[in-house]
């Protein structure tokens, strides 16, 4: 049995308390306190519901010099995270149901967040074949995706649409289309001509989701069950308003948006460095805005970190070279307490929900609000600030963007079902 | 200035001080001995990550006229991929004590990661569609020795634009000294905005009037992207001397080198006493000797 006391209660329900929360048997057992071994003193302190980050590369199988399960799942229970959706864009790629068994398995036997491994959509991301959604659902794949790459067929998009829908599983899209974006390293425009390095426009992201939407009222129209589109790290104004406009139509589309979108524009490119190399490329404050009011209105529906842990030395090859990706387990929640709720008044309440609720709901899972009976998945966030240092990162991915950015918002406590997976308490 | 990357945050005075130094440079390669002991002792190392012997050998003069002792390193970026990165092949040359590097890469922003992992002074050789600034500073140096000055002239540049590292440092640094710069080109090869630059895809609207025209090279691969066709181009944006009637009487023709003779220009042009292109080439090793002089020893407060 474990105690926390006085402390401010934050979900998508809103902020409450102080509360007494007694945790036993994996449960909230009460909020008004009770007899405890373990007493622990929450004032001050703010008690969430356990995030869930729809989209992490893990990297494992294969590429286990840039991250493994251990080191991406205490990652991720360092950042508050209970539950994690890793993409399937591993060596080989996750597309067996075998594959998704083998991996929620090491990961049971880690005790860390809760690992739900998506599978790809085509068998081995090639965008030719199908894979076995029914199978790799009753594995326990999430949602199917071919994130890493791009869905150039439609056709086979479709015929995922339609497979997944029998099974109620989302299908999971990254939205640009290749051929437009070509070898572009950064956001096109003006900045990306005056750097002189190549473009990925805007529009290639908005081209994309407008085909993508009509290729899912395309298989919303064939289906007898709902399919589930999911688009992944929205990063344009434009895009959000084809969201926008699907939603309002009441097409089944949900849609992510990053830290890195929500806190980071082109300018950071300035510096050369590619650290800041990204697919979708980081944008510009327009866009910023525009995503912030998708997200307070709802065409946004979760937070996702799109983390992407690269070794130290493939992220000082030259721009055109390195690999694309950033890594934010670790620091996503304080960035976005800090960024959105602190310095511009995002409402906690909804900020809360979108690493909660949001996610979890695109699931198909349970919301978790803290009363009495409910599941004891929880995190306990301290207001106060201190610097990002990746040096102390559990990721393999030992650097960041947000290096030396001063945050408030740490996790000090993670729970998975009653258990605790992270303590950084005095 | 600690190192050239480009012109950003350049004065006017501190680029006319490096043109000065290379009017002093021009005299001594008139002597029939052609070194001054300025840089005895320091060490300047090539590292070329991209292949060009040109630019390679006029920086090696430029170090040696001035007894500076040189190193160069080359390799391909591909080759790199596999093996050492550009920071251990760096930090490998610093431990032998290197004082300034010339870097060339394929890459935009290659000098500008170096400048933050060694110690010496970084030149930009050229990186990618970024920056080429010695070549800027001895097209300037080559118009100004023809022109007098640049204050109210009028110089096109034509062709690939987009993917020009020479286009852009020109248009960086020809209006700090007062020329009005216009580039032409297809729009398939031409960015959307160029901070101190008129765009056009005409290109006898570059040409009306002006001083000096710079023609780019048309590199192959352009047109093997699809993004331009061969005849095409040929047709509107060749510089002829029949196109150049528009240009004012004696105008100045200009080109980077290495040129496709009767693509992107007509093949006589570059013979003309119009040309000035060998007298870029000739150039180039003084002005460069002005700048490795200047970031070595001639530090300004």
């Amino acid at each position: 049995m474990l105690l926390i006391k006085n402390v401010t209660l934050v979900d998508a329900l809103g902020e409450r308390g102080p509360a007494d929360v007694l945790i036993g048997e994996g449960r909230i057992l009460s909020l008004s306190g009770g007899e405890a071994e373990r007493i622990l003193d929450g004032k001050g302190l703010l008690l969430a519901p356990g995030f869930l980050d729809l989209h992490a590369h893990l990297r494992e199988p294969g590429q286990e010099v840039k991250e493994d399960l251990a080191s991406g799942l205490l990652a991720a229970v360092r950042g508050g995270y209970a539950d994690v959706v890793s993409m399937p864009n591993t060596t080989p790629p996750v597309d067996t149901p075998e594959a998704v068994r083998a991996l929620r398995k090491k990961a049971q036997a880690l005790g860390l967040a809760r690992l739900h491994p998506a599978a790809a959509l085509t068998q081995g991301q090639e965008g030719k074949a199908l894979t076995e959604a029914g199978l790799l659902k009753e594995a326990g794949a999430p949602l199917l995706t071919d994130d890493g790459r791009t869905n150039e067929d439609a056709g086979i998009l479709a015929a995922g649409l339609l497979q997944a829908s029998a099974f109620g599983l989302p299908v999971a899209v990254h939205a640009e289309d290749a051929s437009l974006r070509r070898g572009g390293v950064m956001n096109d425009g003006p900045l990306a001509d005056f750097l002189g390095l190549p473009g990925n426009p805007r529009e290639a992201e908005a081209a994309r989701i407008a085909r993508d939407l009509e290729v899912l009222r395309y298989a919303v129209r064939r289906s007898p069950k709902r399919p589930h589109l999911h688009i992944q790290h929205l990063s344009t104004k434009r895009g959000l308003e084809l969201v926008r406009e699907a939603k309002r139509a009441g097409l089944p589309v949900t849609a992510e948006a990053t830290p890195h979108h929500l806190t980071l524009t082109e300018e950071a490119l300035r510096s050369f460095d590619p650290l800041f190399k990204v697919a979708p490329p980081l944008r510009t404050q327009e866009d910023i805005e525009a995503l912030l009011e998708g997200l307070l209105e709802g065409t946004l529906d979760a937070i996702a970190t799109d983390h992407a842990p690269h070794t130290q030395a493939e992220k000082e090859m030259d721009l055109l070279r390195a690999p694309f990706g950033i890594p934010s387990l670790e620091v996503a929640f304080p960035l976005l307490y800090t960024e959105l709720h602190l310095k511009r008044g995002f409402p906690l309440k909804r900020l809360v929900e979108l690493f909660t609720d949001g996610p979890r709901n695109i699931l198909g899972l349970k919301p978790i609000h803290l009363e009495e009976g409910a599941e004891a998945s929880l995190v306990l966030l301290d207001p106060k600030e201190r610097p990002v240092e990746p040096r102390n990162f559990a990721s393999k991915a030992r650097f960041s963007p947000w290096a030396g950015w001063v945050l408030g918002g740490w996790p000090v406590l993670t729970l998975v079902e009653g258990r605790v997976v992270y303590q950084a308490l005095e | 200035m600690r190192h050239l990357l480009d012109f950003q945050g350049w004065t006017r005075g501190q680029v006319e001080n490096i043109l000065d130094t290379a009017r002093v440079m021009a005299e001594v390669l008139e002597r029939p001995v052609k070194k001054v002991p300025a840089l005895q002792g320091f060490t300047v190392a090539t590292v070329f990550f991209e292949p060009s012997t040109r630019t390679r050998i006029s920086f090696e003069l430029a170090a040696r006229r001035m007894s500076a002792d040189v190193v160069s390193f080359a390799t391909q970026a591909s080759s790199l991929q596999k093996g050492e990165s550009y920071k251990d092949t760096l930090l490998t040359l610093e431990a032998m004590g290197i004082d300034a590097y010339i870097i060339r890469a394929d890459s935009a922003g290659v000098p500008h990661q170096a400048a933050r992992w060694v110690k010496g002074v970084v030149v930009n050789g050229g990186d990618g569609r970024r920056a080429h600034p010695t070549q800027a500073l001895l097209d300037t140096y080559t118009l100004l020795e023809a022109l007098g000055t640049l204050e109210g002239r009028k110089i096109a540049i034509v062709g690939d634009i987009l993917h020009s590292r020479v286009a852009r440092s020109n248009v960086e640094l020809l209006p700090l000294l007062g020329a009005e710069v216009w580039v032409a080109g297809p729009p398939t090869l031409l960015p959307q905005s160029l901070p101190g630059a008129r765009l056009t895809p005409h290109l006898d609207e570059a040409l009306a009037e002006a001083d000096a025209v710079m023609v780019l090279r048309l590199q192959k691969e352009r047109m093997e992207a699809g993004l331009i066709h061969l005849q095409d181009y040929i047709a509107h944006y060749q510089v002829t001397e029949e196109r150049l009637s528009k240009a004012k009487p004696h105008a100045l023709l200009l080109h980077p080198g290495p040129m496709n003779r009767d693509i992107e220009l007509e093949g006589t042009l570059a013979d003309s006493e119009r040309s000035l292109v060998n007298r870029q080439v000739h150039n180039g090793v003084a002005v460069r000797m002005a700048v490795l002089y200047h970031l070595l020893v001639g530090r300004e407060g």
